[in-house]
């Protein structure tokens, strides 16, 4: 088997834009793995419009955004085997993976992108009360279902959870001809975009019940039917609000988890707030030579910043390579969030290792109006900026000069903070 | 007068925007904080339009459904009409990205296309 200097695993949006913004940093062989039959990923169910508004200035469906990206990374000539199943990554890089014209075989690259991307949270996740029947989905399985593979799931319809996804089957099973009676969501706030909600929702008449969940399914077979509760502040049913529906289908639209079994097996550290893997200013993985971009590293509300993300972690492996595969023993500040402040991508900084920039990715926990977004380099504030609104739902980003960073020699940490406006 | 309220969605803000009309047209736009609100509230009450998005069979081609898209928006009360049409619609593969399904559909003057290739099995 042929070896490769950079594999990349995963061919949806952040695998095809790392593979090609490595080839145009001048690396030239680069390989991408990817399990299903076709590259684009997630994007190729995603018929919706709404992407690229970014990248393109345009607004984009799925497979066009996908497609745009797969046309580039056949332009530039980068190989891809597709049907292939990577089973294993070890410290040491060596990537097991199987398919029927190869078998199995293993590569040995000097670097690694991981861009597995994320899965959805299941049912068995959820711990909702009730029998088993069939009709329970997750709102992706529906939505491939229908899109891809022209099948309507079900005719009378309840939703939990008010994801982007649940919010966008909504919808596009009404079109269809389903009935989609409620979406119910525990917490009190839309997981969702606003957009989806008015253009999902309330275009169609959908109501959406926030503060409120499944606390029942019946039906032995088939889903005949569901019961709703109203939630305390603490997520915990009220006796007497139950409220009957009866359905055949019920989607789940809970939550995304990225997708970390490779990651875990080969030792790469993991992050417990995003279950995605800890990364530096170069997205590199605390196993060096290894990157990850994309729903793998944390999940995404829009597809143009995985772009974004999935290049500079191409980038910087095709910099690694070219650098001979070694690293300086660069001076490293941890970054700690504060306030409301969740996570961020990255969780550490090399300022000598940086470029002119840095981008911090952040989510908040909560909803918060008229705060100001803070980062310090030890005592010393290096930006602010003014928020009218922050969401859980929508991703926010930072952009650091890395020179103002150098000023602050004896900081020994970065902090991001939420502060009154 | 009539009055109708509205979320916008120019931005995560959100705000809840009230439209007084009056003999169909708008007398006053209020409760957005910006110029962007002002005008999608205007546009919304008088002209609502939005991209239709669905899928349409394909025969003899490596996936059973392909991806299509309205080339422009269509007034809001069309969607379904131009979804039904759409569900007599059966194409032989190959698909392009941008070849025509229906030209005109339900009369709307829009064309509907393809958003995908779909290759020939």
């Amino acid at each position: 088997m042929k070896e490769y200097d950079l594999v990349v695993i995963g061919g949806g949006p952040a695998g095809l834009a790392a593979a090609a913004a490595a080839h145009e940093a001048g690396l030239r062989d680069i390989l991408i793995l990817e399990r299903d039959n076709e590259l684009g990923g997630i994007l190729n169910q995603c018929i919706h419009n709404g992407f690229g508004l970014h990248t393109f200035k345009e607004e984009l469906t799925g497979p066009e955004y996908a497609g745009r990206y797969i046309e580039k990374v056949e332009q530039l000539g980068i190989p891809y085997k597709l049907n292939t199943m990577v089973l294993d990554l070890a410290a040491d890089k060596t990537v097991t993976a199987m398919n029927r014209q190869d078998g199995l075989f293993q590569l040995h690259p000097k670097a690694v992108v991981l861009a597995m991307g994320c899965r959805e949270r299941p049912r068995g996740a959820l711990n909702i009360p009730g029998c088993r029947p069939a009709g329970i989905f997750t709102a992706g399985t529906a939505q491939r279902l229908v899109n891809m593979e022209g099948y309507l799931p079900g005719r009378k319809v309840v939703i939990l959870g008010s994801g982007d996804i649940g919010l966008i089957m909504a919808r596009r099973m009404t079109l269809e001809g389903a009935k989609v009676q409620v979406v119910a969501e525990l917490m009190p706030y839309s997981g969702g975009l606003k957009r989806n909600i008015v253009q999902c929702l309330d275009d169609y008449g959908i109501p959406l019940k926030l503060s409120h969940t499944v606390i029942d399914i019946q039906g032995k077979k088939r889903v005949e039917g569901i019961t709703l509760a109203a939630v305390d502040d603490k997520g915990r049913p009220i006796p007497g609000t139950e409220e009957q529906y009866d359905c055949d289908t019920l989607l789940l639209s809970c939550g995304l988890i990225p997708e970390n079994e490779l990651s875990r097996a080969a030792g790469v550290e993991l992050s417990p707030v995003t279950s995605g893997p800890t990364v530096n200013e170069s997205l590199e993985t605390s196993i060096p030579g290894v990157f990850a971009a994309g729903n793998v590293l944390h999940v995404h509300d829009l597809v143009d910043y995985v772009s974004e993300e999935a290049g500079a972690a191409g980038r910087h492996a095709a910099q690694y390579i070219a650098a001979g595969c070694t690293e300086a023993a660069w001076r490293t500040l941890p970054v700690s969030c504060q306030n409301g402040v969740r996570y961020t991508v990255p969780s550490a900084i090399r300022p000598d290792a940086a470029g002119e920039t840095i981008t911090l990715r952040f989510r908040v926990g909560n909803v918060y109006k008229n705060k100001k977004i803070a980062v310090y380099a030890g005592d010393a504030c290096i930006f602010s900026r003014k928020r009218p609104v922050l969401a859980p739902g929508e991703m926010e980003t930072v952009q650091l000069k890395t020179a103002l960073l150098k000023e602050h020699p004896e900081a020994a940490g970065i902090t991001v903070t939420l502060e009154e406006a | 007068m009539e009055k109708i309220d509205l979320i916008c969605i120019g931005c995560p803000l959100g705000c809840p925007v009230s439209v007084t009309m009056e003999n169909g047209e708008v007398r006053e736009v209020t409760g957005n904080t910006c110029k962007r609100g002002d005008a999608y509230a205007r546009k919304e009450v008088t002209d609502p339009t939005r991209i239709v998005t669905s899928t349409v069979r394909v025969k003899g081609g490596r996936l059973a459904m392909v991806s299509v898209k309205t080339a422009s928006d269509i007034p809001k009360g069309r969607i379904f009409d131009c979804v039904k049409a759409l569900q007599a619609v059966e194409l032989a593969a190959p698909v392009k990205i941008g070849q025509v399904v229906l030209p005109n559909v339900a009369g709307t003057g829009v064309a509907v296309v393809a958003t995908k290739n779909v290759p020939a099995k």
